[in-house]
């Protein structure tokens, strides 16, 4: 009505004020972090402590108890640092692996017609998700280191198999070197299925012809380092471990601060995974099958071809989840003592007194795993889900 | 009663063969069940061969397992007043070593005699929070609890005053430690979840981008990792002279790690308010503290309060890893317990023993996040 309506008092201006509050919430995390970082400072000074990152080219001089690539304490410490992330990648994947199989196959149970088996299945869950992991693990090498034998009366449950509180000894094959020709084979043929899959796909979307890419796959996977095996003269030697003084020699060893993370890392995560798989599958309507049904799929096809796609979308996102809580919590080895990142770190922040470079670069890493395997998820979750409107 | 007497003059005969009638269904019942109790087994667990087979299966695990298990567990077991030879040639559990050492393993290093304290302060401690589960006291009286319970188990596990001996909280250690760092973990962690639930759906960039940056990060590491920076890096962010003590420290690590699970719970809440609800407040003119105070977050956390009780358990089950820096929580003194060289050998028991207690908590508390799911559904239910 008026000409000039009363004019917004520049402090009362939305714009303005969301100006002023970052500047002002921006202001005090820096100044925290100044304040921090000058105390940090003074205090490494008075302490004679260098910063940076030098200390990493420096000889790190201990032993590490288990290794993929060879490792002698005339090596860095940057190298003993890229051990303990090794040791965690493979507890970690390996982790992975075996928890979603044992979690898919629980949670499956749980819903299973089979009334005693649904209890067995809900029992192994409320158990073991409602301990702390660490308290499973300090079980599991207590068991193992304490409840086992020694090696001179190793359990020997397959022949060449010895299980002792020394770990796990197994044989390997020993075919005079062309092992790796029939390892080459075995990726030749995951290869090859790969890309069977691919062809497959794009002629079912052009021709509607189905391929029976499963039986084929297996066919190539199983068969070709089997025919490059025969093709060597199928050699049969084997490196068996043999008891000799107090250890064993030969073969492949395992130690049992290894099995102990593995199983109890894997065994609490699938319970978590069980109830993730079990309640994907609930989420999908049951009308799906029965409509699926009266088309004339059949029941495996029904759940390779509508119950799943369906329920991965509910499953993937918590599934991410856990396989990040299985990664970090492959951390808590260093409490029995499997060198892996943090022990690693942990040792080298002992030696060195670089903390903060110490902590820092443990934190660093983790969160480059932690992206790479959300990042790795969402890439396929985009892939399975669903294309609406 | 009376008005169904004063209505009908058949009353009592009616009654008398009402009350005949269930004694004769109950009995068709129990016949029924006989043979029930067949038919149920053919449909649960002989339907088919699959079936049968996977019945048959779980039988012989359970036969494999379940027999050696009681056998330990309490035929072979030896009970109060053994000694660990007795246990060795016994060959079952050893339960007298729970009986030894129990005090140690509930209470750490506190000193022995004044046990009662703790134990005393965990009681008064359990109750409340057992008060503050029932969705009936949730207004202002709980917190009045809360307000009188806090300080009184402060004074009884500090000491010092009121003719109590001072017990510095170096010494403080099992069960009552760990529920202490669970749940002040929890609630301290709590305002600064909020906090960062909003700031990370404000619209201010900055604001939203050290939010994200704090939530992220802090979830991407773990908790050791933390643990390991509040116990070594704290002291050298603090001034010369400045020191805290390590509970703390392990207790401001555990806050600020449960703080970012916490805000992506409450962001949820937030996400889940229709957007009417923050139409509707902007329309009525309020400002945004207003607006948050009074119409979001009352709704937002109450649709959140079961994933609360959840990151409740994952913290209650994570303060056992301050072990890794040397403080005597539950599993610490279930460890230590261990190093008595007479009772080495009893590893089992300690871990059981320490495994149930945690099972315990955690199994209420995941069975009472399912009621509050259900309670809080109830009204949207259709």
């Amino acid at each position: 009505m008026s000409q000039d309506a009363p004019k917004t008092p520049w402090w009362n201006d939305r714009a303005i004020r969301a100006i002023l509050y970052q500047i002002l919430v921006v202001g005090a995390v820096v100044l925290a972090a100044w304040y921090l970082i000058s105390n940090t400072l003074d205090n490494l000074a008075a302490r004679n402590i260098a910063t940076g990152f030098g200390f990493l080219t420096r000889e790190s001089g201990f032993a590490i108890g288990e290794s993929p690539i060879p490792f002698d304490p005339a090596d860095s410490y940057a190298k003993a640092i890229l051990v303990g992330l090794l040791n965690t990648v493979i507890v970690a994947v390996l982790g992975v692996i075996l928890s979603t199989m044992i979690g898919t196959v629980i949670g499956v149970a749980r819903l299973s017609g089979n009334w005693l088996v649904a209890r067995l299945a809900s029992f192994y869950v409320e158990t073991l998700r409602n301990i702390p992991v660490l308290l499973q693990l300090l079980f599991w090498y207590a068991l193992i280191t304490e409840g086992l034998p020694g090696p001179n009366q190793a359990l020997n449950p397959l022949p060449d198999v010895y299980l002792s509180n020394r770990g796990l000894k197994f044989p390997t094959p020993d075919w005079g070197g062309v092992e790796w020709l029939v390892l080459a084979a075995l990726f030749l043929g995951m290869a090859g299925t790969f890309l069977l899959v691919r062809w497959a796909k794009r002629r079912q979307a052009l021709t509607g012809k189905i391929f029976p890419t499963i039986r084929a796959g297996i066919g190539l996977i199983l068969g070709l380092p089997l025919l490059a095996w025969i093709a060597l003269g199928a050699p049969t030697q084997m490196n068996a471990p043999e008891l000799q003084g107090f250890n064993f020699e030969g073969g492949h060893s395992v130690s049992p601060e290894f099995v102990a993370l593995l199983t109890g890392l894997t065994l609490y995560t699938a319970s978590f995974i069980a109830e993730i798989v079990r309640s994907g599958i609930l989420a999908v309507a049951p009308g799906q099958t029965e409509a699926a049904l009266a088309l004339g799929l059949k029941r495996g096809q029904v759940l390779r071809l509508v119950v799943m796609p369906q329920a991965l979308r509910v499953i993937i996102p918590p599934l991410t989840s856990q396989y990040l809580n299985l990664t970090k919590n492959s951390s808590l080895a260093v409490a029995i003592g499997y060198p892996d990142l943090v022990s690693v770190s942990n040792t080298t922040i002992n030696q060195t007194g670089q903390a903060i470079e110490g902590v820092a670069l443990l934190m660093a890493v983790y969160l480059a795993v932690s992206l790479a395997i959300s990042a790795f998820m969402s890439w396929y979750d985009k892939k399975t889900a669903l294309v609406g409107r | 009663m009376s008005d169904l007497a004063s209505h009908d003059p058949k009353t009592a005969t009616e009654i008398a063969s009402h009350v005949e009638e269930p004694s004769q269904a109950e009995l068709h019942i129990h016949r029924r069940n006989a043979f029930s109790a067949l038919g149920w087994a053919r449909d649960n667990l002989f339907s088919n061969i699959p079936n049968t087979i996977l019945t048959v299966l779980s039988v012989t695990v359970l036969v494999w397992t379940v027999p050696p298990l009681l056998d330990w567990l309490l035929l072979k077991a030896t009970f109060l007043g053994a000694d660990p030879q007795a246990c060795r040639d016994a060959g079952g559990a050893c339960w007298s070593f729970i009986e030894v050492k129990h005090r140690f393993i509930l209470f750490g290093l506190y000193p022995y005699d004044e046990h009662w304290r703790p134990l005393l302060a965990m009681g008064l401690f359990i109750a409340a929070l057992a008060a503050s589960c029932d969705p009936r006291l949730w207004n202002v009286k709980i917190l009045y609890v809360w307000g009188l319970v806090l300080p009184v188990c402060g004074v009884l596990m500090w000491g010092g005053w009121l003719g109590l001996t001072f017990v510095p909280n170096d010494k403080w250690g099992g069960l009552p430690l760990t529920l202490i760092l669970a749940t002040l973990g929890i609630v301290l962690a709590f305002p600064l979840a909020v906090l960062l639930a909003l700031g990370r759906r404000s619209d201010m960039p900055a604001i939203r981008a050290i939010c994200i940056g704090y939530i992220e990060t802090v979830r991407g590491v773990p908790l050791v990792s933390v643990l390991f920076m509040a116990s070594i890096m704290f002291p050298l962010f603090l001034p010369e002279g400045l020191t805290i003590d390590k509970l703390l420290r392990a207790q401001l690590g555990i806050m600020l790690f449960t703080a970012a699970y916490l805000a992506e719970a409450v962001r949820g809440g937030l996400q889940a308010l229709p957007k009417g609800q923050y139409e509707a407040a902007d329309a009525l003119g309020l400002g945004y503290w207003q607006k948050t105070r009074l119409i979001i977050l009352p709704q937002a956390l109450r649709l959140v309060i079961p994933p609360i009780v959840n990151q409740f358990i994952s913290c209650f089950k994570d303060t056992s890893l301050v072990i890794i820096i040397g403080l005597y929580d539950l599993l610490t003194t279930a460890k230590t317990a261990l190093a008595d060289p007479l009772w080495r050998p009893f590893y089992i028991e300690s871990y059981v023993f320490a495994a149930f207690i945690y099972f315990l908590f955690c199994y209420f508390m995941s069975r009472y996040s399912q009621y509050l799911e259900r309670r809080l559904n109830a009204g949207t239910r259709r």
